[in-house]
């Protein structure tokens, strides 16, 4: 794993074998006349210690996909290969072996629902690391070694997550995906229930640890935090990737309506607000 | 006046052209709140004057007391919460010791507010334009079929679609802007001059969100509507209003027009907030356009 570190640098296209590939994937929900596909030829690679940002709104398919990545929905079509493993046609007792060795981890919205309320943080945070084989003495030592690199004190290691604040919870929600030195974890939409400092210092963090090589996918509806951290930027729009590129790219020069209309209706500080004008008739443009 | 006004039966007449400076509808001076479980002062003092067609942002984190001192203007304080200190006026009336008869009068057709969680707020049993029907029959006194026409008037002024056929859905049938609009023109049914939008626009998707904020931007516009929009997001705040306050633990650490706040920011909060725009937002790729 370390010897990938390298493949920190800008440019997307080292000769590193991508730990995603996704290709082609189609996903569909519903059977016979109410069969809706929720995703449509999604094809997207992201390299060892790249962040790729996948943004897109209520509907787009980008919960799907992060669901499509970690085997909890069956995608009709199209392949996925994680660490140069076809994990398309894994079956669910192989689907169990790969999430316990760590290889993928992932992080969802609401830290309540994936912390186990009944579990001291330690515990939740030993888990994973037990699972992969550690002993529990090892993955004691390990989770305390851990802490500060998430920013979390020692003496929450005793609470239970309800005792902990929203920006905790989710930071152990983070720490639990890291601890196992995962290749790629899946975060959708990891701050968007954070405030403004709680959602900077989960972004500070994930920056951080990029270094040690993980590779992140990170789903949100909220432009802003994805420009915060990817180093590309895929946008999703009904259920089709309209638009991939450098981040700098996706929001500096916006290519498909879609995307033009996402930057445009973006408030910021320090520019003017996107005429009105333009955005409706990007809308008419994408409702034709 | 204006159309939008017309539809909405705006009655103008109170706030006819005068040579004299505009009297604020809200007047919020140095309001201090407590904890009376706890005995602890949560607002340590927060003031701004707001007159029609003027909007006034507040900002801060969770827990900055935001929500508290709108509730506070709104006299809906949560149990054992209570005013200290300082002065709320609405149209010129203390609120201190106003009866819930009185209350009642006020909210809806004076001020009014919208929040963050639409769905929440309406009956999922009752068709939601029923809903917003009876907030006109209720507030000004009209029969159920005139009620009916206000209400689609009210649904087509907030930019619905398909005004008729959204009266007759329910909550679940629409999405999260669609229920934010429903609700924006129950608040706006009976011409209040003030709206609370408390994160309003914050679980909303940011194309939405825009479709929102050019609503609210249209009726203070062309119906004079005074708005103190509460977000957690500057840029919010920044795009909708002429001030802006900065509510840090209870306490105001900045306050100005909003140009000079975003320009100039003289405390460090403020400049915390900024520098986290410009790092982990869209506006590290976007050059700022007339200060280069």
């Amino acid at each position: 794993m370390s010897s990938e570190q390298t493949a920190l640098s800008i440019d997307p296209v080292v000769p590193v074998p991508p730990v995603l590939q996704v290709e082609n994937l189609e996903v569909h929900y519903g059977l016979r006349r109410r069969r809706r596909s929720a995703l449509n030829g999604v094809s997207l690679n992201v390299a060892p210690g790249e962040t790729v940002g996948i943004i897109g709104e209520t509907g787009s398919g980008k919960s799907t996909l992060a669901r499509a990545v970690l085997g909890l929905v069956r995608a009709s079509a199209g392949s996925i290969v994680v660490g140069g493993e076809d994990i398309g046609a894994y079956g669910p007792r192989q689907w169990r072996a790969l999430r316990r060795r760590g290889v993928i981890q992932y992080v969802f919205q609401d830290p309540l629902r994936s912390l186990d309320p009944d579990l001291t943080i330690e515990a939740s945070l030993a888990e994973p690391l037990i699972l992969q084989g550690v002993s529990r003495e090892e993955a004691a030592t390990r989770v305390r070694a851990f802490l500060s690199r998430v920013r979390l004190d020692e003496e929450l290691l005793d609470r239970l997550p309800g005792e902990l604040s929203g920006g905790q919870r989710q930071r152990v929600a983070v720490a639990r995906a890291l601890v196992t030195d995962p290749r790629l974890v899946i975060l959708d939409e990891p701050v968007s229930a954070l405030d403004s400092a709680n959602r900077v210092q989960i972004l500070q963090i994930l920056k951080e640890r990029r270094a040690d090589g993980v590779a992140l996918v990170f789903i949100s509806h909220d432009l802003g935090s994805v420009a915060g951290i990817a180093d590309r930027i895929a946008v999703l729009y009904r259920g089709e990737l309209v638009e991939v590129g450098a981040a700098r790219d996706v929001i500096g020069a916006p290519q498909h309506p879609y995307t033009r209309l996402l930057v445009g209706s973006a408030p910021t500080l320090h520019t003017a607000a996107a005429d009105r004008a333009e955005r409706a008739a990007l809308r008419a443009l994408l409702h034709a | 006046m204006t159309t939008l006004s017309e539809k909405l039966h705006v009655q103008a007449d109170e706030s006819t052209v005068s040579a004299d400076p505009p009297a604020p509808v809200l007047s919020v001076r140095d309001v201090r709140i407590s904890d009376q479980a706890g005995d602890r002062e949560i607002v340590h003092g927060v003031s701004f004057a707001l007159t029609p067609g003027r909007a006034v942002g507040i900002v801060g984190e969770s827990g900055s007391g935001k929500t508290l001192a709108c509730r506070a203007a709104l006299g809906i304080l949560p149990a054992h919460f209570e005013v200290t200190a300082g002065s709320i006026e609405i149209d010129g009336r203390d609120i201190a010791g106003l009866s819930s008869a009185e209350w009642t009068a006020l909210r809806g057709a004076t001020i009014s507010a919208v929040f963050q969680d639409p769905a929440s707020y309406l009956n999922p049993s009752i068709r939601v334009g029923a809903q917003v029907a009876e907030v006109i029959r209720v507030k000004k006194g009209v029969k159920r079929g005139e009620a009916r026409r206000q209400a689609i008037d009210l649904l087509r002024a907030v930019h619905l679609r398909d005004p008729e056929l959204v009266y007759g859905q329910y909550s679940f049938e629409l999405s999260g802007g669609m229920l934010q609009r429903v609700l924006i023109a129950a608040a706006i049914a009976a011409g209040p001059r003030i709206l609370i939008a408390d994160e309003a626009t914050t679980a909303l998707d940011v194309t939405v969100q825009a479709e929102i904020l050019d609503l609210l931007a249209d009726l203070r516009e062309e119906t004079g509507l005074a708005l103190v929009v509460v977000s957690h997001d500057l840029a919010v705040v920044a795009q909708l209003c002429d001030e802006v306050l900065v509510l840090r633990q209870g306490e105001v650490v900045e306050q100005g027009p909003t140009r000079q706040v975003l320009h100039d920011p003289q405390h460090e909060y403020t400049r915390l907030l900024i520098a986290e725009h410009e790092q982990y937002g869209l506006d590290r790729f976007l050059a700022p356009k007339e200060d280069a």
